[in-house]
């Protein structure tokens, strides 16, 4: 069937579906095969070189005829009020194979429609049996909650134990609905919104997290219906997750914002472009004269593409005069960034997601990949059930990968560096390093193994909590591994010693030759769609466009030629001194685009104190978010739906976005604010286009150099991609690392900046659900995605929990050295003794209030991960 | 653990659960129980519990009797076996009686056609029945 398919022979068939297993059992797809009796299911069959295959004669077209006929007589054909009516593989069967009329008695006895999940809608009468969705939630998903129950003459779908499906473990993907060929499986807020031959349909990128899913918006007078994944995108293959697919609502949400706002009394008064610009230039233009260069400073959005980014990174640098320009991947990746760049001397994903599937052996620590990267965690336990690959799970959660390992290592929070110089030891001690590629490869060796020989499995077994046995066993899996791929997240980085654990990493994939090939590496997991490309393009405060650095005059006096306008020479502030110099009056004017601090940074009283005591906060976002609330000005920019532009996923894969609706109201978008700003402030700049930026950014940016909008198609390109006819690179340091060897740092253990006491026992750590992004702003206006989860908790395991006298939705305070907040408890073993865990999605019980505004010397990134609090009844 | 390594023995432990249920029959705490046991979905243990017609998922009788209507049985008169059961236990095909002590139900061979018309009750086959021969089994059964 595939080769017919790619062949452009049409086989007329049900059950199968490109990506799933085959079933062979609709038997649409009868063929004769010369030598062989009868019919033979082509999904089935394996082609063999030499065979002869009839697809279609009077025979075949009539048995089709026949077991079409009898499928339908299995069908309730209600197709005027039908969601899938002209996108209904069933109903194109019956057209094509000319069934004008049933032989036989429709005979479907008709049940109701199962509609307690938020978003999938479970129309029994219209399914006829075909499995795909079974196969996809087991296969895709690996979620398995569909299945057939009474298999035999009155098969019929279920979900869990024959439950509704909001009962079950449904993750609310949609896979089901997207392998559903009718309409037994649709999309519930979409009901009655519109039907195939009447949407616009526009490709584009998802905008939640790094993965970088290509998505198919189907439009109806401006308006978004439904989202697809496109089969052919090059990191989704045609998954979702929940967001992805159904979160997609809060682009038209009553809240967003359509014009500007001008602050008067404390009070917002809606104000024309003209005014709201000319004041904002007036206001930074008049601080800038009085109190320097750097008292501006500006903070750029993971979520906003290259060209917003390199032009707003351009902005601060020439307009403002300053390097003061930083954006949230300081508060997820810097340490990532720093370690890898010192270690291999490029700072981004080594491998492509893609490529797992070669790895024998994934060590995922510090990332929830289920929950906050849904389409490579469920892609992690399709690998592990149905590849043979081994999960090697480094967590201190029981999270739902877990499960799916071979070992899972329990370490306490914060003892990262122990525990990944205990598995070299081991690894040392038992022969099982590639010595070859130690020598060949790298550097500093012997340095970095005397301090790694203290770390005997012991001294490890004291400091993380893992035993002993359990070290080893893990070693010698990934040390005999042919290909072993580390990844990680912010469970590794957002910590005061986060450029330390990931140069502790960086080792041990350097110790064991797992750099430079497909299937290995290490491999930081990004968490915003476009978190690698802000970086890439500059809006960090030490280095302009493709990492160079503005300390280095070389580089400075490339971008002062280019830009016309002399730089400084200084490195800026980063988000957090950012904050802190403003509330010490050291920074007085500051501009924000699409970025929320006041839910996103550490220490929420100290980021409130800072934002109040500014002279002028000009914030730019789509929607009035509790940083825009303190804001002079707000300036209404667009979302993702509304721009052209490019992302960066987080395997270096640049991705074109297509605009699908014109912007809300009288929103613009973002780039084309930035202009505006910048001519009025006297720089002015003339793009006609963001592929016009794009262009710009490739002449100044090395790693970007062959990137232009003509080549980027469906399937984009992946950095390093240095001229015109480059193919782009799947993955980095094949033969030589980027700065030459490899580099081993001796790294010792540090505990974390504040651990529990008696005053605050317990120890604290953050995160993300399945169900909402970063602050919420998006995700919390998606009705279906705020109605899965409309309320943050916290997760405490249940000895503590009884200690406590605490029960299930119990409401605590929760409090630490820095704050205060009140939450409702979620008593589970997923948190160990002693540990609870919080998310930092809510704004009434905002978890940053607590958190601890220490930094990574290196990084500068906050100890998001540990902070000592306790835990009261109310 | 869902790595699928103990997928086997889910038709085993479905049996047990049954056959130690004083009802005869799986519970819902059972097979969330099994499922977690053998790394299985919910859905996919549901899947195979009802699947085989000899597990149920509902309560049955303490004593479960099962009547041949396959063609052998069928022409040995199988309809006459099944009125006896329904008059002397005053339930149709598919019912438990109210004391909660017969289930009857139609199964389809039961490997003994040589002596058509036969019926299982719970682990015992009987073969060669009359109707005089039913009530005389369900006497023996009732006294017990």
């Amino acid at each position: 069937m595939e080769t017919a398919l790619v062949n452009g022979i049409t086989i007329p068939h049900l059950c199968y579906k490109k990506g799933l297993s085959t079933t062979g059992s609709c038997r649409v797809c009868m063929v004769k095969i010369e030598g062989s009796p009868g019919m033979q299911a082509a999904c089935t069959t394996e082609v063999v070189e030499g065979m002869k295959v009839i697809t279609s004669d009077d025979e075949i077209d009539e048995a089709r005829k026949l077991i079409v006929e009898l499928i339908l007589s299995e069908h309730k054909h209600d197709c005027l009020v039908c969601e899938s009516n002209g996108n209904c593989e069933l109903q194109d069967l019956a057209y094509e194979l000319g069934i004008e009329r049933i032989r036989f008695p429709i005979s479907k006895s008709i049940e109701p429609t199962e509609d307690s999940s938020q978003v999938i809608l479970k129309n029994p009468n219209r399914c006829i049996l075909c499995g795909r969705c079974v196969r996809a939630c087991a296969e895709i998903t690996v979620q398995r909650v569909l299945n057939f129950a009474a298999r035999g003459s009155c098969t019929f779908l279920i979900s869990g134990l024959d439950q509704p499906l909001a009962d079950t473990d449904c993750v609310s993907c949609g896979a089901c609905i997207q392998a559903c060929p009718t309409g037994a499986l649709t999309e519930k807020l979409s009901r009655f919104q519109g039907r195939s031959w009447e949407f616009r349909k526009v490709q584009t990128i998802c905008p939640y997290c790094g993965v970088g899913c290509r998505i198919e918006l189907n439009i109806k007078n401006d308006k978004i219906v439904k989202v697809y994944g496109v089969e052919e995108g090059p990191a989704n293959k045609g998954h979702l997750c929940v967001k992805g697919r159904f979160g997609f609502d809060y682009v038209h949400h009553k809240d967003r914002l359509t014009t500007p706002l001008i602050k008067h009394n404390g009070k917002f008064e809606e104000a024309s472009w003209d005014e709201a610009l000319n004041l904002v230039t007036a206001k930074f233009k008049e601080l800038k004269d009085k109190h320097g260069s750097d008292a501006l400073a500006g903070l750029s959005s993971a979520k906003c593409t290259n060209e917003e980014n390199y032009l707003f990174q351009k902005f601060i640098r020439t307009c403002f005069g300053t390097n003061n320009v930083d954006h949230c991947a300081r508060l997820c990746h810097a340490s990532t960034v720093a370690g890898l760049a010192r270690a291999f001397g490029s700072g981004a994903m080594t491998n492509s997601t893609q490529a797992f599937e070669r790895a024998d052996v994934i060590l995922v620590t510090g990332s929830n990949t289920t929950e906050a990267h849904p389409v490579i965690g469920n892609y992690f336990k399709h690998l592990a059930v149905y590849n043979g690959t081994k999960l090697m799970i480094v967590d201190p959660r029981a999270i739902e990968l877990t499960e799916y390992a071979e070992i899972w290592l329990r370490q306490k929070g914060g003892t990262d560096v122990a525990w990944i110089n205990g598995l070299m030891n081991v690894i040392i001690n038992e022969d099982l390093y590639n010595k070859e590629f130690v020598e060949n490869r790298t550097e500093n060796f012997d340095q970095f193994r005397k301090v790694v020989s203290k770390y005997t499995p012991e001294k490890v077994e004291k400091i993380t909590g893992i035993p002993e046995e359990k070290l080893i066993a893990a070693a010698r899996m990934y040390g005999k591994a042919d290909r072993g791929s580390i990844v990680f997240a912010m469970g590794i980085t957002q910590h005061t010693t986060g450029t330390d654990n990931v140069l502790s990493l960086a080792n041990l994939a350097m110790l064991c030759g797992n750099v430079g090939r497909e299937g290995t590496g290490i491999n930081p997991l990004r968490g915003q769609n476009n978190v690698q490309g802000a970086c890439d393009v500059g809006a960090l405060s030490d280095v302009y466009p493709g990492y160079q650095k503005v300390s280095e005059a070389q580089a400075r006096k490339k971008f002062e030629t280019s830009w016309g306008v002399k730089l400084s020479p200084k490195e800026g502030l980063t988000v957090v001194e950012i904050m802190d110099a403003a509330s010490k009056g050291e920074i007085k004017g500051l501009y924000i685009m699409g970025e929320n601090p006041m839910l996103s940074d550490p220490n929420l009283n100290h980021v409130r104190e800072g934002l109040e005591n500014l002279d002028f906060l000009v914030v730019q976002d789509i929607f009035l978010t509790e940083t825009a609330e303190l804001a002079d000005v707000v300036l209404p920019g667009v979302s993702f739906a509304e721009k052209e532009g490019t992302f960066t996923n987080t395997c270096r894969r640049i991705q074109l976005l297509h605009k699908a609706i014109p912007p809300i109201g009288k929103s613009r978008e973002d780039w084309k604010i930035i202009m505006e700003i910048s001519k009025r402030m006297g720089y002015p700049t003339a793009y006609h286009s963001p592929g016009e930026i794009m262009d710009e950014i490739a002449s100044l940016t090395p790693i970007y150099g062959g990137v232009h909008f003509d080549r980027l198609g469906e399937q984009g390109l992946q950095w390093p991609c240095p001229s015109r006819n480059h193919p782009g690179t799947p993955y980095l340091h094949k033969g030589k690392f980027t700065r030459g060897k490899g580099l081993f740092t001796p790294v010792d253990y540090i505990p974390p900046a504040e651990l529990p006491d008696e005053e605050y026992p317990f120890l604290l750590s953050t995160g993300r659900i399945l169900y909402h992004f970063h602050t919420g702003s998006l995700s919390r206006r998606s009705k279906p995605l705020d109605g899965i989860a409309p309320e943050g908790f916290l997760e405490i395991n249940p000895q503590d929990a009884e200690k406590l006298r605490i029960k299930n939705n119990d409401w605590v305070r929760l409090s630490s050295r820095r704050g205060k907040l009140k939450v409702k408890v979620k008593i589970t073993n997923r948190v160990d003794k002693r540990v609870v865990f919080m998310t930092f999605h809510f704004a009434e019980s905002a978890a940053n209030l607590l958190t601890n505004d220490a930094l990574d010397p290196v990084a500068k990134i906050p100890e998001y991960k540990v902070s000592a609090v306790k835990i009261e009844r109310i | 653990m869902k790595l699928r390594n103990k997928e086997k023995d889910v038709i085993a432990l479905l049996n047990k659960a049954q056959r130690e249920n004083k009802h005869n029959y799986i519970t819902e705490d059972k097979l969330k129980l099994i499922a977690q046991e053998t790394g299985l979905s919910y859905s996919e243990v549901y899947g195979v519990a009802t699947f085989y017609s000899l597990f149920s998922l509902k309560p049955q009788g303490e004593y479960v009797i099962r009547v041949c209507n396959s063609g052998p049985c069928h022409l040995m008169g199988s309809k006459s076996i099944f009125d006896v059961l329904e008059k002397e236990l005053k339930i149709k095909i598919g019912e438990t009686t109210a004391d909660g002590r017969f289930t009857l139900e139609e199964v389809s061979c039961l490997g003994i056609c040589n002596e058509a018309p036969a019926m299982m009750i719970n682990e015992k086959v009987y073969g060669s029945l009359t109707p005089q021969k039913i009530r005389e089994i369900l006497i023996g059964l009732k006294k017990k």
